[in-house]
């Protein structure tokens, strides 16, 4: 089943001469692999994540789904997909016109770059091409054994709590990682003992089998680590709440591995999903540069000129993380070369002055390389967001006006624009939800606490979820929530949902 | 072989066509804006499986754009619903877009006759109304050069040249004169047609809030829908009612503010006069809808309903259909009033409680399905 395939002839020496533009300009990048695929594969490869391989699921079948008809309706075209591993595969439409494959490729090198150094993408696993090919092995083997209905059922009640990560999980503290290593060392000797021998069993349901086997095994050293590990976990990261669950919720083996496997890979893409702005702006600012100072024949500026503007058309709905990442970045450029910033330059009165600063610093390359590596999408607007910049990009926020029943611009200020894209960013746009309690009430019912900045749940929403982790809990789950400026707790115990204020 | 996917696709599909109904029964639940675009277009989007999670309630979360205007501009459109960029999509181009397809009324009303199996409606007094109609089913020698026919005239210069012996085979030209122009012209026809009336009543006393409208609003959307499709022509008269009744344009039926207490009877009493005065019950199929949350005001004003309902609406109607939305202050005591009376459903009376917007369905089913 060959879907895609190398390149060869013409775009491989257009990519080897993209990569050496890419090397020129600094730019750091794992190997890079380019392979062509007609559209309906490039369609299954981003209904799946840009993997090849998944676990069987009618999810991927309905962004499938999505995706063809949108190309089928011409709705939506994609001309390529970029994974992060290591070397760094990228798709490109074979259809694609010949300036196209070259915007794609300088693109991608941006996005090859990042992944590599931004800091954020630290921790994560670049086999992950392998890994979730065997993600999928495993759970068809599941299948087998318990049904296909039953595992997809279990499944669609995990995707449910798919969103409930935990940032800080991305990093793990040197003291976590040394007990960590001295655990698997332990283990190491003890599954020789055990006469099992290493196995493809997730670290997931390993630490889960630990767990179990703690209460029936007295094993008094073990356990202490095991505890260490246990007690800084929950104090650190009450917001993993999938991880939570593979402690302390009363499952299967199986599913506890199922749950490790699903928080595995949404740990996976979180990083991206925290860079969206910065991941694409970085690769815009790259495939406009590497293409307007040195890819570009001049017979094809036109074409660039009108794909790059589709690519950073601007929008009332959204904003566009291609369209704001590029002209912050460049913005940071301009400002660094310049030194337009510091003491000085926030302190100066006279605008004239200030509109034509310049000390010559030349730093605008050298920040903007540092600003990809130690910056997430909310650092970065935190820290670089001018009210310049807003009025110039003609940013707003709007919000819903009940009286006229529509959506509405709300303001142009400064402070509300920041405000409202960070709360945006916050939390990579997902409510906080923490678990507070395990045993609430004294009776093991899961108490979870959002943490309220503002923004109700949506409670139709928010009752469907309790159901599928009590599916799991099996015992009574509640919500601490605000609700129209009430305290109030969901409560869900199997039957029926009880707001209790 | 083919890809895996195209398994999990084929299962989506089978889920999404198990539950069809399941994904309908949320659609209408939710009161999904269904804007009417153009003639009788509606979007609807495609079917998606939503997996529940907690998740920000989409109205009070307003958000971020670019462009051009001042602040109380309207932001063009919805906002996208899955405004949060997708997992691992970092592909270029990949536009969160909302796909839509576009659903002719007439199809929307076979979805929701299907899902709810509805019975086609027996309309009585069949084919009494008598309309008159033009249309152009006939050629004319005279007429406005825009209705021109111009094969009928080129055929009939045509005959006339082989007729006059000046047609020449080798230069075949055909040039009309006057009295070869043939126009398209009009027959009037008479046709008979069912006609039929919609009359909604809603009591708009302090009791009903928003939600209770809400929930009035989709349900009559769907019924209209419905009857619709099975009435070429339909009138819909509006009337709310506290104490007192008012008959209201749909744009205020469904904005009005609540206030006042309430007097059923005020409203049966405008529904009787407005039958009596604009459709004669031989002629037309009229279905009477009353929803409130079943707080009258006095034993009294119900018994006067109860009247009302048996010497005038009940004879002149199909159905009257009565729904009782449930709120938290109504004593819902009219409902029970109606069934002590009647014994429940009868043959002109539909009787259902809509407990929440999930309701809503159901008690569609249980006034049309009787297909009356």
């Amino acid at each position: 089943m060959n879907r895609t395939k190398p390149i060869t002839g013409e775009l491989l020496a257009l990519k080897n001469q993209i990569e050496q533009y890419a090397r020129d300009y600094g730019l750091d990048f794992y190997p890079q692999i380019f392979e062509v695929c007609d559209y309906d594969t490039i369609n299954i490869l981003a209904a799946q994540g840009g993997f090849p391989n998944r676990y069987p699921h009618w999810k991927f079948g309905m962004d499938y789904d999505q995706l063809s008809k949108g190309y089928a309706y011409g709705l939506q075209k994609i001309y390529e997909m970029v994974i992060n591993t290591n070397p760094c595969y990228a798709y490109l439409l074979q259809a694609n016109n010949w300036v196209d494959q070259k915007i794609v490729m300088a693109h991608v090198y941006g996005h090859n770059d990042f992944f590599k150094n931004n800091a954020w993408f630290s921790n994560t696993n670049r086999n992950m091409m392998d890994v979730m090919a065997n993600h999928g092995t495993k759970i068809r083997r599941y299948m087998e054994r318990f049904g296909a209905d039953a595992v997809e059922a279990f499944i669609d009640k995990v995707l449910s709590l798919e969103n409930l990560l935990d940032i800080n999980e991305l990093f793990e503290t040197s003291a976590l990682k040394r007990s960590r290593k001295e655990l698997v060392e332990q283990e190491k000797v003890e599954s020789e003992d055990d006469g099992y021998l290493i196995d493809d069993r997730s670290a997931a349901l390993k630490s889960f089998m630990r767990t179990k086997a703690r209460s029936s095994k007295k094993d008094e050293k073990k356990e202490e680590a095991q505890e260490h590990i246990v007690a800084e976990r929950t104090q650190v990261s009450t917001k993993d709440i999938l991880g939570y669950l593979i402690q302390h919720a009363p499952i299967e083996e199986w599913q506890a591995d199922i749950i490790g496997i699903l928080r595995e890979e949404a740990y996976y893409f979180l990083p991206q999903r925290m860079t969206k702005i910065m991941n694409e702006g970085w690769a815009s600012y790259w495939h406009s540069t590497i293409m307007t100072q040195k890819a570009l024949d001049a017979s094809e500026i036109v074409d660039f000129a009108d794909k790059h503007a589709g690519v950073m058309h601007m929008s009332k709905q959204n904003i566009n993380p291609y369209k704001v990442g590029i002209e912050l970045m460049r913005d940071i450029e301009y400002r660094w070369n310049r030194g337009m910033f510091g003491k000085d330059y926030n302190e100066c009165t006279n605008m004239k002055d200030k509109l034509s600063w310049d000390t010559k610093l030349g730093k605008g390359k050298e920040k903007i390389f540092e600003v990809r590596k130690s910056h997430n999408d909310i650092s970065f607007i935190d820290e670089f967001l001018t009210p310049d910049f807003c009025e110039r990009q003609q940013l707003f926020t709007y919000k819903y006006n009940p009286r006229s029943g529509r959506f509405e611009i709300d303001s142009k200020d400064f402070k509300a624009i920041k405000q409202k894209l960070l709360s945006q960013l916050t939390n990579f746009g997902q409510p906080i939800i923490e678990v507070e309690d395990g045993n609430y009430m004294n009776r093991k019912e899961l108490l979870l606490n959002h943490v309220h900045y503002g923004v109700d749940l949506d409670v139709g929403f928010a009752n469907e979820t309790l159901r599928n982790l009590f599916a799991i809990w099996r015992r009574p789950v509640n919500l601490k929530t605000k609700y129209e400026e009430k305290e109030v707790v969901f409560h869900f115990d199997g039957k029926e949902f009880k707001p209790q204020a | 072989m083919d890809h895996p996917i195209k398994r999990d696709h084929a299962r989506f599909r089978k889920i999404v066509k198990g539950r069809i109904r399941e994904n309908l029964r949320k659609y209408v639940s939710h009161g999904s804006q269904i804007i009417p675009k153009g003639t009788d277009k509606f979007t609807v989007p495609m079917p998606t499986i939503d997996i529940p999670r907690f998740k920000f309630g989409d109205k009070s979360q307003g958000g971020m754009g670019q462009g051009q205007g001042q602040p109380g501009d309207p932001v063009d459109g919805q906002q996208d619903p899955n405004g949060q960029p997708g997992q691992g999509e970092t592909g270029e181009g990949e536009g969160n877009k909302e796909l839509e397809v576009e659903l002719s009324l007439e199809e929307l009303a076979r979805i929701l006759g299907e899902e709810l199996e509805l019975p086609n409606i027996e309309p009585k007094g069949k084919k009494s109304l008598k309309s008159v109609v033009d249309r152009y089913t006939n050629i004319g020698t005279t007429g406005p050069d825009s209705l021109r026919h111009l094969r009928r005239t080129y055929k009939q210069a045509l005959k006339r040249q082989i007729a006059t012996d000046s047609y020449d085979p080798d230069n075949p030209a055909v040039i009309p004169v006057r009295r070869d122009f043939r126009y398209r012209s009009s027959d009037t026809k008479v046709e008979m047609q069912n006609a039929a009336v919609v009359i909604y009543m809603m009591d708009v006393s302090g009791s009903m809030g928003d939600e209770q409208k809400e929930i009035v609003r989709t349900e009559s959307f769907w019924i209209n829908l419905w009857l619709k499709s099975q009435y070429k022509d339909i009138k819909i008269r509006y009337i709310i009612h506290d104490a007192t009744a008012k008959e209201v344009d749909e744009h205020t039926f469904f904005r009005t503010r609540e206030s006042g207490g309430t007097l059923i009877s005020s409203a049966y009493n405008l529904c009787k006069e407005i039958i009596d005065k604009d459709y004669n019950p031989n002629e037309w199929n009229i279905y009477p809808f009353h929803f409130s949350d079943g707080d009258n005001w006095s034993a009294d004003d119900t018994k006067l309903c109860l009247d009302l309902l048996d010497n005038h609406i009940f004879p002149a109607s199909n159905v009257f259909c009565y729904g009782q939305v449930e709120s938290r202050y109504g004593s819902g005591q009219f409902y029970k009033d109606l069934t002590a009376k009647y014994g429940g459903n009868s043959d002109k009376l539909t009787l259902s409680k809509i407990k929440n917007k999930e309701g809503i369905l159901d008690s569609i089913k249980e006034f049309l399905s009787k297909g009356k």
